[in-house]
């Protein structure tokens, strides 16, 4: 673990991932202290400033109710990241576990749940949360659903893929042997194995989940205004092209420098814990 | 070429199978939504008896699985029922705006693969460089947001501060263009109209583009780290020491070979722009289903969210049988055995 922290920060991308990350993250937590208008977040409006371009009083302009963006971008962060977190927190043991036992089992298991994970991933991944959004309310707890439902079938099919070569192995064997049972083989022997990969795609789909989650609220389909979101920012902005341009460019680049971040490390941790598919 | 077809044929049985579940899939995802489906679509005006009537006609008062039935019973007629945001047959919207969409994702989907590889294999060839360095970082970026912050960008960029594109649609109003296949781009060549088709390439490319960045990330990317593995490998030594050229070996000798995985992702991330199309499709007003699928999921239009999601899905089960069939033609070790069932 030591070890990996400090090849992460040695090479010069990988800190630059690891400098944006903390940024957004530590914004995000300490929200209340750093924006210079807390209370904008919210249904606020200030028509003395509304639709300002950047200036040394909001750095990144005003909205058109002349809420400050810097604030609630920083707010926005929050929103996406919680959202991140809850999605993979539930995706990922779920997959984990039907990959983990259709490629263990085999047989008519791994026919039935593996058929199933190819029903999800036959939809396109936007359109299966978009479907779903559509005949859910937009609210942040749904939101969260329609990206979960979409998201344990990619985990499903990679730990399946690694569990299935791995339990052609001699340890698994050897286990067999001396009468494990299903349970043990899957959690202890086989589960520490895919392990790598499952922490390398997590790093990696932190990005994924906030492009897909701003996706969707920038269709009107997820989290509803006044609660600050990047995707409705940016919806919203684009009305107002090219005039207003800070509108959709600071909460497009906003999404940019988290989901970068999150990929540099990602890609990082591949290499190092060398865990492609 | 027999065992190609055997592959064929099961992979054809293995998609439809896939396609029943999905259809299952979606109409549980309508039927649980709450509200009476009848009454949404009369109105909040409609009489009590005349949504009984039509609680009747649409069979609601039967279990989910009869319900299933006789859906599915109507998809195998081709038929999916009335569209309550259009009025019309929802088979007759989706060929109506469903070319347009495949006509981007198909641009994007070419723009993809004449970028993204290329890249990746230049990338490859000068790794550790600095031609590598910069490729790597640009196809970072490009899959680190999503494909409506790149359309918003690249029309501030290219259709307000350089005037060089359009902004929206897909041609110009002044052109009449009668419809043969739907693809403008085809239907201009058609009537010979040569200016016509210019104007329609001219509408296509940023929308296109914007689709495509991630793609292209992506594509270059997984060139990259499939090519790095491949020169490795001792055959390619050999063929250095044969003298072959630098370049000959990169186009020949180490691509063929890192294709074959990467195809895979590539089918996967055509599946990624039909779904984005409905991002793009919204930045630049482009008249494809994506639009219409927004509008009747805002309009919560059951039967019209179905069928949308359904052809959607049609599309990338076929996207994916050609992909496993290149990959099969390419790779003699699939070609005479069966592939597994990933």
């Amino acid at each position: 673990m030591k070890r990996m922290i400090i090849i992460l920060l040695r090479n010069p991308l990988s800190l630059l991932g690891v400098i944006l990350v903390s940024l957004v993250v530590l914004s995000a937590i300490f929200a209340d202290f750093i924006a210079p208008f807390p209370d904008h977040r919210g249904a606020v409006v200030d028509f003395v400033h509304f639709n300002q371009g950047p200036t040394s009083r909001n750095y990144m302009g005003t909205d058109l109710v002349g809420r400050d963006l810097f604030s609630r971008i920083i707010y926005a962060f929050r929103i996406s990241l919680i959202l991140g977190v809850v999605v993979l927190a539930i995706a990922t043991p779920v997959g984990t576990f039907v990959g983990l036992f259709a490629g263990y089992l085999g047989g008519k298991v791994e026919f039935i749940l593996m058929r199933l994970t190819d029903v999800f991933l036959s939809i396109p991944p936007l359109v299966l949360a978009i479907a779903m959004m559509g005949v859910l309310e937009p609210t942040l707890m749904n939101a969260m659903l329609a990206v979960t439902v979409m998201w344990w079938p990619w985990y499903a099919r990679l730990v399946y893929n690694i569990a299935r070569s791995e339990r052609e192995e001699g340890y698994v064997l050897a286990a067999e042997v001396i009468g494990a049972s299903n349970i043990h083989i899957a959690l202890r022997e086989i589960l520490p194995n895919c392990l790598p990969a499952i922490i390398t795609k997590m790093t990696l789909d932190m990005g994924f989940v906030i492009i897909i989650a701003s996706s969707l609220s920038f269709l009107g389909l997820g989290v509803q205004p006044p609660t600050p979101d990047l995707g409705s920012m940016v919806a919203e902005g684009a009305r107002y092209l090219p005039d207003s341009w800070w509108l959709t460019v600071f909460p497009g680049l906003a999404i940019l420098i988290a989901v970068f971040g999150f990929n540099l490390i990602g890609d990082a941790l591949r290499e190092i814990l060398g865990a492609d598919q | 070429m027999l065992p190609v077809l055997h592959l064929l044929a099961r992979r054809l049985g293995i998609s439809l199978i896939v396609l029943v579940g999905v259809s299952m899939l979606i109409f549980g995802i309508a039927r649980v939504i709450p509200g009476d489906p009848a009454r949404i679509a009369l109105g909040p005006n409609a009489t009590v008896e005349q949504v009984t009537n039509l609680r009747e006609e649409l069979h609601l008062n039967d279990s989910i699985v009869v319900q299933y039935g006789y859906f599915l019973a109507d998809l195998l007629k081709g038929e999916l029922g009335i569209s309550l945001y259009t009025n019309r047959p929802v088979t007759t919207d989706i060929a109506q705006f469903l070319p347009a969409t495949l006509e981007l994702v198909i641009f994007a989907g070419i723009l993809m693969v004449g970028i993204g590889l290329p890249l990746g294999i230049a990338s490859a060839r000068y790794r550790g460089r600095w031609p590598d360095h910069v490729i790597r970082l640009v196809s970072l970026l490009g899959v680190s947001a999503p494909s409506f912050v790149w359309a918003v960008i690249l029309m501030l960029l290219f259709a307000f501060y350089l005037p060089i594109f359009p902004i929206a649609g897909r041609i110009a109003d002044t052109y009449e263009i009668t419809r043969v296949t739907g693809f403008l781009l085809i239907d201009t060549l058609l009537a010979g109209n040569f200016s016509a088709f210019g104007d329609a390439l001219r509408h296509i490319i940023l929308p296109a583009f914007a689709l495509a960045v991630s793609g292209i990330g992506q594509a270059a990317r997984l060139t990259r780290a499939n090519m790095v593995e491949t020169y490795d490998k001792p055959y390619i030594e050999m063929a250095h020491a044969f003298g072959f050229s630098a370049r000959r070996i990169a186009n020949k000798f180490a691509f063929k070979p890192s294709m074959i995985p990467s195809l895979t992702i590539i089918g996967l991330d055509f599946a990624a722009m039909l779904g984005n199309a409905f991002l793009v499709e919204a930045v630049f007003a482009w008249p494809g289903l994506s639009r219409y699928g927004v509008a009747v999921i805002l309009r919560k239009d059951l039967n019209a969210i179905i069928g949308t999601v359904l052809i959607i899905s049609a599309t990338f089960l076929i996207v994916n049988l050609i992909v496993d069939l290149m990959i099969a033609l390419l790779n003699p070790r699939i070609r005479y055995s069966q592939r597994g069932s990933t």
